[in-house]
């Protein structure tokens, strides 16, 4: 009965969607009020039937109902109950599922929001419900989640060990609202077209929308990697897969949109390109979405023997993302041209910032087509891999990352390079320094890892003395410059963070070179080193659980002569499935994390064992979250700011201490 | 500076950073890429030793053979890769991935030796939801060993 409801909900949702797509755009275009004003009801009921019919599939996975087809393919009645939840979108059809969810949760949000235009509201809201209807029509045609089976089984047939992790409860949904969270710049962009008006209003109204799905976006692909790291038993925390590169590519155009939506937001120039850049990093999800959901990663064969849901993603894809930019082609040159700015200049090095981020994003783009082009043309099957991606990727990178802080320092409208240089010689400065003391401490290091930390640390260092300029004035107290630093506006703050969360990432990334691995066949009482550390094996226990059954292998760890704790790690079983699956034994040391991995057991009892040192490795991770916590910052003045034309006190108090800075803003 | 100015500029910095990436991806598509190959390829292309490539198939039963000099620093493990039609010996030292076992579909990527042999410096594990890595799994359906292998997951 429940299931049935649910399965009503979702087809009740797509009548409803489609409602919210017709009226506000008719309307629009007829200039009528009260049809435009019907988007906001419907978006919100489309939002809580999506709910209900949600609700329902995990109620069914809940209380494992195996009559329906999903619940049977993806659950196991003895599994703990959080992963009997996360199992709701750990499969194709669910994930779909909660994929419409946030989308219409997106659609309820801006129809809830206040200080919106009410015609752009309309038309965006319109907009959203066609994306909304086209991946309901996707669902309930080609992936129902509420499938019956005719005949029960008793038993389910378990989710993939892999995913049963509290990574799966977190991963997915942050990272589907960041891509979803595209999709209102989207609707925005297709807004301003259908509209053939954007302005500075446009842009502080999309800003935040923006922010908010990179800051999703970069919080779920930092917690999908550390879920990688821990889960797979490798040790490795990216693996350029075309999964991950699916996610990178829209944040690599979302990032890039944040900083143009900046641009256009204070100086009112770069319009046409930000509304191109809101149709592509949408667009790149849209592609995402279809890589990994059509299944043409796991066999270009299997996409052309059974194409039913390969091809209906492909139609969708190229509606939207066709339609919106032959819209682009058609209006754009509509569009009135904004303001004009020297090459050096805040702008100037904005633009250059974009134009790495997209070439960055194109090599990517190419790197995980490549192969799948090819094997369809050629039938040649080649792997483009981790050197692709080095050779490519990071030359484009690291002079983004350098000229990061240098950006930050120039003024809007008209630059003075050297004073901004100058301004920055302590940061670099330091970074030399750092760079300096590690070759002493290490004696040397690959040259790649040490530009990497000089990079991380101009970029962290760089960012702090954006602050410190901003605050600081001769002979001022301490305490002075500290009111005045709590003064700056938050989003100057969230900059000079997520700038800082960058550097600590690029750190991290640089640390890898320093990381110690060892191999080794270790009996119960044998030791194994790497780095400082050694570790020796105490004994191995067996354990079971409902679902698997799992060699427990115990480590005590010691630094020298001093011992410095336990870690254990498993190899689990799982019986439904008839997988393995490493559990890898972690422990953390400051910044850095002991990596220990049990392979196979042979039979003389030995163990094969992979451990590893990591030094700073974390930091990769707090770094993307420090980095996210800074968009965070930058969405809260945004907030504040909306609808507010008027400065607040607090901000021309700013103003008038940062002339220099703001220049013509 | 002009306006006209001012947008050469910008137009000449972005053709120059395409340019300069167009340059990066064609040197990294030449040097970088790697064939996946089965053994049957592998006979019949008479590829050169010291070709980087990925060597995929099936481990053939019983063909797994651990070197019996055990010091504990490192580990070296042979075995025979298969597409039915021919084999390729493989050697590998380091540890091997869950899914690895005989029988099983297996991805290695390394250099093939003078000898006709192949060492691989990787053993491939996918977080893929099925067992068999895709290219194996093209392989055997191109030569009609496919077995269905338990995966509903396509439909």
């Amino acid at each position: 009965m429940v299931v049935e409801l649910g399965h009503y909900a979702l087809a009740l949702a797509l009548g409803l969607s489609m409602v919210q797509c017709v009226l506000p755009l008719w309307g629009a275009r007829v200039g009528d009020g009260a049809m435009m004003a019907a988007a906001r009801p419907a978006a919100v009921a489309t939002f809580l039937c999506l709910l209900a019919s949600f609700g329902a599939l995990v109620h069914a996975y809940v209380v494992s109902d195996f009559s329906v087809a999903n619940v049977v393919e993806n659950s196991h009645s003895l599994k703990p109950l959080l992963f009997r939840i996360t199992g709701v979108w750990g499969n194709h059809e669910g994930s779909m599922l909660l994929w419409v969810l946030v989308l219409a949760l997106s659609g309820a949000v801006v129809a809830l929001s206040r200080s919106l235009p009410e015609r752009l509201r309309a038309l965006t809201l319109g907009v959203l419900a066609m994306l909304t209807a086209a991946f309901l029509l996707f669902m309930l045609l080609t992936s129902n989640p509420f499938m019956r089976v005719e005949f029960p089984p008793f038993e389910g047939r378990d989710l993939n060990p892999l995913l049963q992790d509290i990574g799966l409860a977190i991963h997915p949904p942050l990272l589907y609202l960041g891509y979803v969270g595209f999709s209102i710049s989207f609707a925005f962009a297709v807004a301003a077209l259908l509209d053939g008006r954007v302005d500075a209003v446009w842009a502080r109204a999309v800003r935040p929308w923006t922010l908010a799905a990179w800051v999703f976006l970069t919080l779920g692909i930092a917690m999908g990697s550390y879920w990688a790291y821990y889960e797979l038993g490798w040790g490795g925390w990216w693996f350029w897969d075309p999964v991950e590169n699916a996610s990178l590519m829209p944040w690599l155009a979302g990032t890039a949109l944040v900083h143009s939506a900046v641009v256009m937001e204070k100086r009112d120039a770069l319009r046409v390109w930000t509304i191109l850049l809101a149709i592509l990093t949408f667009s790149l999800s849209l592609i995402g979405a279809f890589l990994v959901r059509s299944g043409v990663l796991t066999s270009v064969h299997a996409f052309a023997t059974d194409p039913e849901r390969g091809a209906f993603i492909l139609v969708i894809l190229v509606l939207f993302i066709g339609g919106a930019l032959a819209l682009f082609a058609w209006r754009a040159p509509m569009l009135r041209q904004g303001g004009i700015f020297a090459p050096v200049s805040r702008e100037g090095a904005l633009v250059l910032n974009n134009l790495l981020l997209c070439t960055a994003c194109a090599t990517v783009f190419i790197g995980t087509l490549y192969p799948l082009a090819l094997e369809a043309l050629t039938g040649d099957r080649i792997s483009v891999g981790p050197p692709y991606f080095d050779a490519t990727f990071l030359p484009l990178t690291m002079p983004l990352v350098a000229i990061m802080p240098l950006g930050q320092t120039l003024a809007w409208k008209r630059g003075d390079l050297l004073g901004a240089a100058q301004r920055l010689t302590a940061a670099f400065a330091l970074s030399l320094a750092m760079v300096a003391m590690i070759v002493a401490l290490t004696h040397g290091g690959p040259v790649l890892a040490l530009a990497g930390v000089a990079l991380g640390f101009f970029a962290v260092a760089g960012a702090l003395s954006e602050i410190v300029t901003r605050s600081w004035r001769r002979g001022a107290s301490l305490a002075s410059v500290w009111r005045r630093a709590r003064g700056l506006p938050s989003s100057a703050w969230g900059a000079a963070v997520a700038h800082a969360g960058i550097g600590l990432l690029v750190l991290g990334i640089s640390a890898t070179a320093w990381e110690v691995e060892t191999l080794a066949i270790v009996r119960p009482g044998e030791t194994i080193n790497a780095g400082p550390y050694t570790l020796r094996l105490d004994s191995v226990s067996s354990l079971g659980r409902n679902t698997y059954k799992a060699e427990v292998v115990h480590f005590s760890v010691t630094r020298g002569e001093t011992p410095i704790g336990r870690v254990t790690a498993e190899k689990r079983f799982y019986t439904t499935r008839g997988m393995a699956t490493t559990e890898a034994g972690l422990m953390t040391r400051g910044l850095g994390q002991i990596y220990v991995a049990p392979g196979e057991t042979l039979p003389d009892g030995g163990i094969a064992v992979r451990l590893y040192w990591k030094p700073f490795v974390l930091l990769i991770w707090i770094g993307a979250v420090v980095a996210a916590f800074g968009g965070g910052l930058s969405l809260i003045d945004r907030r504040l700011r909306i609808g507010v034309p008027r400065k607040s006190r607090a901000d021309s108090r700013m103003l008038s201490d940062n002339r220099q800075i703001l220049g013509g803003g | 500076m002009t306006r006209k100015q001012r947008r050469l500029t910008l137009i000449a910095a972005g053709l120059a950073v395409l340019g300069v990436a167009l340059g990066l991806v064609l040197v990294a598509l030449r040097d970088t890429i790697v064939f996946f190959r089965s053994p049957s390829d592998i006979v019949a292309l008479d590829i050169a030793p010291g070709t980087r490539l990925r060597l995929g198939g099936l481990v053939q039963q019983g063909s797994v053979v651990r070197d019996s000099a055990q010091d504990t620093s490192s580990r070296t493990i042979r075995f025979v890769v298969t597409d039915g039609a021919a084999g390729i010996a493989v050697r590998y030292t380091g540890l091997l991935p869950d899914l690895f076992r005989e029988g099983q579909g297996v991805v290695t990527e390394g250099v093939l030796t003078p000898d006709g042999s192949f060492l691989a410096d990787n053993v491939l594990a996918r977080h893929d939801e099925n067992y068999m890595p895709r290219e194996v799994a093209d392989t055997l359906k191109d030569d009609g060993l496919w077995r269905h292998a338990g995966e509903g997951d396509g439909s």
